[in-house]
């Protein structure tokens, strides 16, 4: 079952590894060399990478629940769609995390806590609930089409929840003051907004690059089920012990 | 559909009403929930006063998992998780039938547990409409998504500990609408309680569509 | 007239164990077939996939004029299934259970009484919590569903176990007067003289297949198993 395509595919993917670890690069060192802004000094420079990590979590969020919409309605079922959902679910927690971590330190010097409780940190570590969530549902689901089931449900339950979360923790944070982490306010030539384009884009490279990796790493594994399950078929018609060849035909009973 | 529905709420309160579960075993956790904050949080500075709100939240979510939980649990006693399928019943009936039997569970534990805060925390439920209006939308979409999860973790050996990690997370615009909510009817706070309402009504609208639309599917594996 | 059941080449599986290999089988309404075999053949699987319970994944199965591949769901209010658990709710009262169940299916709450009077199950052991009922009992309350509901197939896995003679006698009573009725029986049964005394036909499984017999007849002589030539 692998794709004929696959030359082609495996040199664009490495065009794609490539592509990614170039804007990386190039988002670290330009960021790195960003001035410092008076209020939140040079942590403002974090700007590079975290709301484009925020981006990709969320892209991946989304992916998965597009996969899993796919997968469970019937004229487009397949199991690759199954595949992607769990592949990206599980780049995105990564992404989610890295999120928190840097919103994290963003916040420590410059307001002095570990943790802000700004409306969009909170929405994403309740994002990150979400997806730790559908990943313990898979690690427990069973066999393979169960389990897409179930996983492909939770996915849409959580998907349907990240809007509901994300406006009524905005409300709630309103009601206070918030230390929110935002763009500073002196802005030397759009020079942060700038490299923080090019986080976003180097960030949703990082993501499709690993994307492509885990589906790869997945389909093999299923294909070793598929061969699995194969053999087993063969082995259960091998049962009934073959005491003589008979003779009669091989009709279906009248 | 609908008559489905009340076909399979009956019998889930049908044997709530033999067996007691929910009103020897649900209840009283609840209530020692509120009596455990009690001991965590001095009651002498005030503290309990101003968080009831949201400890009667806290322990309405806890209760709610339990319930949930239960609601299957009830299915899987000799097989018959697999006599509700052979029913022919609608899948969309089967739902909407549990989380309308959870409902009147959970609607029961609340009034108790609100007597509970004003007597235990002192606290001062004043606007009865927006006391009320918050408490029904919040449990309807409480049940409605936790019957989801519940249907989706049914089966699983680990289901115990995975409902909660699955639900909690889903359900925390219910514990934010609904404290906030309430906040503003006991006085505590100023906002616009009824933007909250309709978010909690939004939320239970969107876990009952959901619900209706997955449950078919999620009954379906073997 | 078209056949109750149909299933040709029908694979199953349990997981990504193979239950039904492929089989074929062909029961005519009105007809009260036995399915032998020994344990692990597919008896059980087969009886569930054509209640539509487990999911037929290869070849074809039509059960009742409804295409199982494509709508398991619709075919299960004119089936009925007993099987080795029982599908009851242990805090639930007999009577209570019965009703419930027919009035799911949609069949007429009026055949409650009867059908439980017919099991011996109406007195005292109607308010009975079935949790509190022996095996033997549950299954005359299985049966009694069944009866309730009147569906046009019955499947019948192992309808003797954990029924004493008496019970074996009613439910061969049943059986009978379930196809009298219209209705078509599909059962599975160790119990060789007493099944085959019951069935009109019997088939033969064995590794998740049906296995060809050349004629119909009562007991299999020990140890030897006929090949069905794929």
């Amino acid at each position: 079952m692998s794709s004929p395509t696959a030359p082609a595919a495996a040199g664009a993917t490495g065009l794609l590894g490539a592509a990614a670890v170039l804007a990386l690069g190039a988002t670290v060192v330009l960021g790195l060399g960003l001035p410092p802004t008076e209020e939140q000094g040079t942590y403002a420079r974090l700007i590079a990478i975290h709301p484009p990590l925020a981006w990709a979590a969320y892209l991946a969020f989304g992916v998965t629940g597009v996969a899993s919409a796919l997968w469970l309605w019937r004229r487009t079922r397949a199991p690759r769609f199954d595949r992607l959902a769990a592949a990206s679910a599980e780049i995105g927690v990564v992404f989610c995390a890295l999120t928190l971590v840097t919103g994290s330190i963003w916040g420590r010097p410059t307001w002095g806590v570990w943790w802000t409780w700004d409306a969009r940190l909170t929405s994403t570590a309740l994002l990150l609930a979400l997806f730790l969530g559908y990943l313990a549902l898979r690690r427990v689901g069973g066999p393979i089409d169960v389990r897409a089931r179930r996983s492909a449900v939770a996915a849409l339950i959580a998907v349907a929840d990240v809007p509901l979360v994300h406006y009524s923790v905005e409300w709630w944070r309103t009601l206070h003051q918030d230390r929110s982490l935002r763009l500073p306010e002196s802005d030397l030539d759009g020079a942060y907004t700038a490299v923080m384009l090019l986080g976003f884009v180097a960030m949703t490279l990082c993501y499709g690059w690993l994307l492509v990796q885990r589906c790869r790493a997945e389909r093999l594994e299923e294909e070793g089920e598929l061969a699995g399950l194969n053999a087993a078929l063969a082995a259960r018609r091998a049962e009934v012990p073959a005491a003589e060849p008979a003779p009669a035909p091989a009709a279906s009973l009248p | 559909m609908w008559r489905d529905a009340l076909l399979v709420a009956g019998k889930d309160l049908r044997i709530e009403a033999r067996s007691r579960v929910a009103s020897n075993q649900v209840a009283p956790f609840a209530v020692l929930v509120l009596v455990l904050f009690g001991l965590a949080l001095d009651p002498d500075r005030g503290v309990l006063e101003r968080a009831s709100a949201g400890l009667f939240w806290v322990a309405v979510l806890f209760a709610s998992v339990l319930a949930v939980q239960r609601s299957f649990t009830i299915e899987t006693g000799d097989g018959a998780r697999d006599g509700l399928r052979l029913s022919g019943l609608d899948p969309g009936g089967i739902f909407l039938g549990k989380t309308a039997a959870v409902v009147v569970q959970l609607l029961a534990l609340e009034v108790l547990l609100a007597v509970g805060i004003v007597l235990l925390y002192g606290a001062d439920l004043g606007r009865a409409a927006m006391v009320a209006a918050s408490a029904a939308a919040a449990t309807v979409g409480l049940a409605a998504a936790g019957t989801v999860y519940a249907g989706v973790a049914a089966g699983l050996r680990v289901r115990e500990t995975l409902l909660p990690l699955l639900m909690l997370p889903v359900a925390a615009p219910v514990l934010l609408g609904a404290t906030r909510a309430w906040e503003v009817a006991m006085g505590v706070s100023v906002d616009d309680g009824w933007r909250w309402v309709q978010l909690l009504a939004v939320f239970a609208a969107v876990y009952l569509a959901l619900g209706v639309a997955a449950f078919g599917t999620l009954l379906e594996e073997s | 007239m078209a056949p109750a059941v149909e299933l040709r080449s029908a694979v199953a599986l349990l997981g990504r164990f193979p239950a039904l290999a492929g089989v074929d089988l062909r029961v005519e309404t009105g007809e009260a077939l036995l399915v032998q075999g020994p344990n692990g053949a597919g008896k059980t699987s087969v009886l569930r996939a054509c209640a539509g319970l487990l999911a037929v994944v290869g070849g074809e199965a039509c059960v009742l004029g409804h295409d199982l591949r494509r709508d398991r769901r619709a075919v299960r209010r004119r089936v009925g299934l007993v099987g080795h658990a029982g599908f009851l709710y242990d805090d639930l009262t007999v009577a209570d259970n019965v009703r419930f169940a027919v009035r799911a299916s949609g069949a007429d709450v009026a055949g409650v009484g009867p059908a439980l009077a017919r099991l011996d199950l109406d007195g005292r052991l109607e308010t009975v919590l079935v949790g509190r009922l022996s095996a033997g009992q549950r299954r005359r309350v299985s049966l009694a569903v069944l009866v309730a509901r009147r569906p046009a197939l019955w499947l019948l896995d192992e309808p003797h176990a954990s029924l004493d003679g008496e019970g074996r006698d009613v439910v061969d009573d049943l059986v009978r007067g379930a196809v009298a009725e219209g209705a078509t029986v599909v059962f599975a049964s160790h119990e060789s003289d007493r099944a085959v005394n019951l069935a009109s036909r019997t088939v033969r499984m064995a590794g998740g297949r049906v296995v060809p017999d050349a004629a119909v007849e009562p007991v299999a002589t020990a140890g030897r198993e006929a090949v069905g030539v794929a």
